[in-house]
């Protein structure tokens, strides 16, 4: 159920996340202590490339991560087996990619709107 | 003298006099239920003797394994009030709740009768670990020289006073839940072998605990660690079966 390369995928993924995790609850505490407005936040985001590849990477990690996760749990826990837990992985994989994915674009590419 | 030994036989009688309610699972062709029998209750008594007076006095067909009753051979592990436990170490006082004692196959094992599993699935999981000494010289070959303190010689050392209980096994919720997995004492053996300098098949068997059913899918719970009666911890042979590979992965050799 878990492989040699699924295992090490996970424990990478988990490695990147660490600062990743820090960063974005730092992120989030300076953005409340210091009452930054929406548009005070799309200014510093749009067209930075720095937060596209700080979140982006966030992002990928996060998907690879849940996937591989809720595949065990899939597999322990709901008995589901052979194709369908592929399926159900690579599922959960592309949706969190996709709907994380879309938000970073949103606040780093086109401005807060899609 | 005679008052000792009416004491002696006042006690005796005392001791008769006590019982204990035990409820042991009784199983055959697929049906099992729990059965309710009154044992005395002795002051020093394991809970194999409880199993054992079952059998000898109330109930001939009870079905049960044991052999050594000295804790070296690994035959008599039953689930004891809820837990497994090797029953002929087990004192009933230390594990008997209100009175009461249940005593119950292994779990994660199939049952061929009362409180007697089939242990092949367990062994079978050894193989497919390859959880077994390959030898790389033979016995015409000089002795390899492994010096006590070796860090290798000592990692397997620590591994290696498992005598094939199925305690972990029985404890282990990732066996419950995922019928392929190797389970502790499998990869807590292959463990120490990866830490022989002497063996020889190490590729095979670091590929095999990398395999679908290996070290992988442990979620180091502990219940191995906590239920063995030699107290190893198989949950840390299975975090150096997670190192070893990952190195292997990496190219840096195990």
């Amino acid at each position: 159920m878990l492989n040699l390369r699924l295992y090490m995928a996970q424990r990478l993924s988990a490695l990147v996340m660490v600062p990743l995790t820090i960063g974005h609850i730092l992120v989030m505490i300076y953005a409340v202590q210091d009452g930054l407005t929406v548009s005070e936040i799309l200014a510093r985001t749009s067209g930075s490339v720095s937060w596209f590849l700080f979140y982006g990477t966030f992002v990928l990690a996060v998907s690879v991560h849940a996937a591989i996760g809720l595949r065990v749990i899939g597999f322990e826990w709901a008995g589901i087996r052979g194709r369908m837990l592929d399926i159900m992985s690579w599922l959960v994989f592309a949706g969190l990619l996709w709907l994380g994915g879309r938000a970073v674009y949103a606040v780093t590419v086109a401005g807060g709107g899609l | 003298m005679i008052g000792a030994l009416i004491g002696a036989k006042v006690m005796t009688v005392t001791d008769s006099e006590r019982e204990m309610d035990v409820s042991i699972w009784r199983e055959s062709d697929g049906a099992g239920r729990f059965e309710s029998y009154q044992v005395p209750a002795r002051e020093n008594q394991t809970v194999l003797d409880v199993v054992a007076y079952v059998q000898q006095e109330i109930d001939p067909t009870l079905s049960y394994r044991y052999a050594c009753r000295v804790g070296m051979c690994g035959s008599c592990a039953m689930m004891v009030n809820g837990a497994p436990r090797w029953t002929c170490r087990t004192h009933v006082s230390k594990v008997v709740k209100d009175g009461r004692l249940e005593i119950a196959p292994l779990r994660n094992l199939p049952v061929i009768k009362d409180l007697a599993t089939d242990m092949d699935p367990f062994f079978e999981k050894w193989v497919a670990a390859e959880a077994v000494f390959k030898p790389s010289v033979t016995r015409h070959d000089p002795m390899a020289p492994i010096t006590p303190d070796d860090p290798a010689r000592l990692a397997a050392s620590a591994a290696i006073e498992c005598i094939n209980c199925a305690v972990c096994y029985a404890a282990c919720d990732v066996v419950a839940a995922n019928p392929d997995y190797f389970g502790p004492a499998a990869l807590n053996r292959a463990w120490t072998l990866v830490n022989d300098s002497r063996d020889g098949g190490q590729d095979d068997r670091l590929a095999a605990v990398a395999s679908n059913g290996g070290c992988y899918n442990c979620h180091a719970q502990q219940g191995c660690a906590q239920y063995c009666p030699n107290e190893l911890n198989p949950t840390l042979s299975i975090a150096g079966l997670k190192r070893a590979t990952a190195k292997s992965l990496l190219g840096r050799g195990r």
